[in-house]
């Protein structure tokens, strides 16, 4: 029993993570149908420029920021130089960002260098607290609760937000929210470049739990995003935190009872819903997988 | 003569690479319903566009009030206080009716809350169905719905594009009482093919024919002139 729960524990924490790369891709995905490959490179980004500013400044949190603003500024300009050219066009959005994607990975080696750099765990999350038989490490404790927050901010600004509601519509009829008086470019540009900060701040969040990290991660872990947005339902919050806390669990279970199975169990789950539920698990915002 | 609120002067637009609208001139004076008539594919729905810059013209101009708006953003010409119900209406389908009307609102003053409550009076089913998703709505709601949105605002000019298409005659008694007594606050521009429904709200109207204007007048001139109606409108 205890070896269930310390597995669901790391499971969820594991999920959580996912979300938090996932939830910038959830908006500029899933909601304005953009197919940024580039997605991961804004994530190890921020895990590079989170570690080199929890270092230089000695400050975990001053580091998240850092790592925020290094997502904001990257993410306008990627809308500005890369995407808005292409906006409509998946085939170019794909080539185009796939090419920002590499440059975004090489240009981390030329900056950061290119070797492995070591990710401190701030003090303060350091050890674990034991319950009776059950181990929770408190970095990980950290991560479950930086994605509930997260979750339920974001949740709530898009579901109840005037912003929210103005970015659905914008996707549902970009003419007609014009029509009405919203400058629905510049929300567009806003929205980017919240949902790279949110890639960065994944980046940053992730860097402690792994210990490590290094220029490809973002190839890794963008392709992870997609498939968390593409199960959860294009443009849902509340699917893409499900998608990510199952393949999180999934990864975490097989990883141990099957370990063979753990390498391909994503692409299983992908299948299973797609074969069933072609539209991902929820697709609130309407928002059809074209 | 005084400043018309509304002026298209010479406009030539395109889409893709097809010239639809060749120098299109027409007027829309302050306080009256002017209607845009002519056979499918004329170019009225290009016109509108134009006006609201979503088709801007490539020459030409058009004026707001004297202020030259040609290649002004649409949500800048909105903001000036021009409505837009489209031909299709443009409803946010997923949207609720409520939300609708909301992501409309450019202010949230009383003046809006006025407005919006006497759109409710005017259209009791869009209380009704408030938090129904607007696809889910009829086609006549979604025309009202539509109707009312562009007008929540404070509105010095509104667009209509058809919007007796598709609906019952029953339905189409509904708009038009509407839109007379929407006539009585703002200037309307009103596209309509359905001469019952233009006869009872224009007070002057403009002919566009294969992208050119080709006739404009009174109301009363149009009724009397069975030519100009079987030539340009197919009837009588
Ligand atoms: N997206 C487009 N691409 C190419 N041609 C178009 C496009 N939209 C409209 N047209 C053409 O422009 C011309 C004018 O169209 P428009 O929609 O303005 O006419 P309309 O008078 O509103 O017609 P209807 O009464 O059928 O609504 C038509 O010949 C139409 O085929
Ligand atoms: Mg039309």
């Amino acid at each position: 029993m205890e070896l269930f729960i310390n597995l669901a524990i790391n499971g969820i924490a594991m999920g959580m993570l996912i979300f938090l790369i996932a939830s910038g891709l959830t908006l500029i995905f899933g909601l304005m149908s953009v197919l940024n490959f580039a997605h991961g490179g804004l994530f190890a980004w921020g895990a590079y420029s989170g570690v080199f500013f929890y270092v230089l400044l000695d400050n975990f949190w001053l580091g998240l920021l850092g790592a925020i603003v290094t997502g904001l500024l990257l993410g306008w300009l990627t809308e500005l130089l890369i995407v808005r050219p292409v906006y409509g066009n998946h085939i170019r959005q794909i080539l185009i960002t796939l090419g920002f994607m590499l440059v975004l990975t090489e240009m981390l080696k030329v900056v950061f260098g290119p070797n492995i750099i070591n990710a401190p765990t701030p003090e303060m999350f350091q050890g674990s607290w034991m319950i009776g038989d059950i181990t929770i490490i408190k970095y990980r404790a950290f991560i479950i609760a930086v994605g509930l927050i997260l979750f339920i901010v974001m949740y709530s600004v898009l579901k109840y937000s005037k912003i929210g509601l103005i970015v659905r519509a914008g996707v549902m009829n970009k003419d007609m929210i014009q029509a009405l008086g919203v400058n629905i470019k510049l929300v567009f540009v806003l929205v980017f470049m919240v949902g790279s900060a949110l890639a960065a701040l994944g980046g940053a969040l992730f860097a402690p739990s792994s210990g490590a990290i290094y220029a490809e991660m973002g190839l890794e872990f963008g392709i992870f995003a997609f498939i968390v947005v593409i199960i959860g339902g294009m443009g849902s919050i509340p699917g893409s935190l499900l998608a990510a806390l199952l393949v999180g669990l999934a990864n975490t279970f097989t990883a141990y009872y099957m370990p063979i199975l753990s390498m391909v169990v994503t692409m299983i789950i992908m299948l299973i819903v797609l074969i069933f539920r072609p539209q991902g698990l929820f697709n609130i915002s309407g928002v059809s997988n074209k | 003569m005084t400043q018309p609120l509304l002026r298209v002067e010479k406009a030539n637009t395109y889409i893709e690479q097809f010239h639809i609208l060749q120098n299109i001139n027409f007027e829309v004076q302050k306080g009256e319903l002017t209607l845009l008539l002519g056979r499918n594919g004329a170019g009225k729905t290009t016109t509108l566009r134009t006006i609201m810059g979503l088709n801007p013209a490539t020459s030409g101009h058009v004026f707001i009030k004297g202020e030259d708006i040609t290649s002004t953003p649409t949500y800048k010409i909105a903001k000036k206080g021009i409505g837009y119900v489209p031909e299709d209406q443009g409803i946010f389908y997923e949207l609720t009716v409520g939300e609708n009307m909301r992501v409309a609102m450019m202010h949230e003053d009383d003046a809006t809350k006025e407005r919006l409550e006497w759109s409710l009076e005017l259209f009791p089913d869009l209380k009704k169905f408030w938090k129904k998703p607007g696809g889910q709505l009829s086609g006549g709601q979604k025309q009202m719905l539509s109707i009312a949105r562009a007008f929540v605002n404070e509105t010095d000019l509104l667009l209509i594009d058809e919007p007796s298409k598709g609906l019952a005659p029953v339905v189409v008694e509904k708009v038009i009482e509407a839109v007379e007594k929407i006539k009585d606050h703002t200037t309307v521009v009103l596209v309509e093919q359905n001469f019952y429904m233009a006869n009872r709200l224009g007070d002057r109207f403009y002919i566009l024919d294969d992208g050119l204007s080709v006739h404009d007048g009174y109301m009363k001139e149009l009724n009397e002139n069975e030519e100009l109606k079987r030539k340009y409108l197919g009837i009588g």
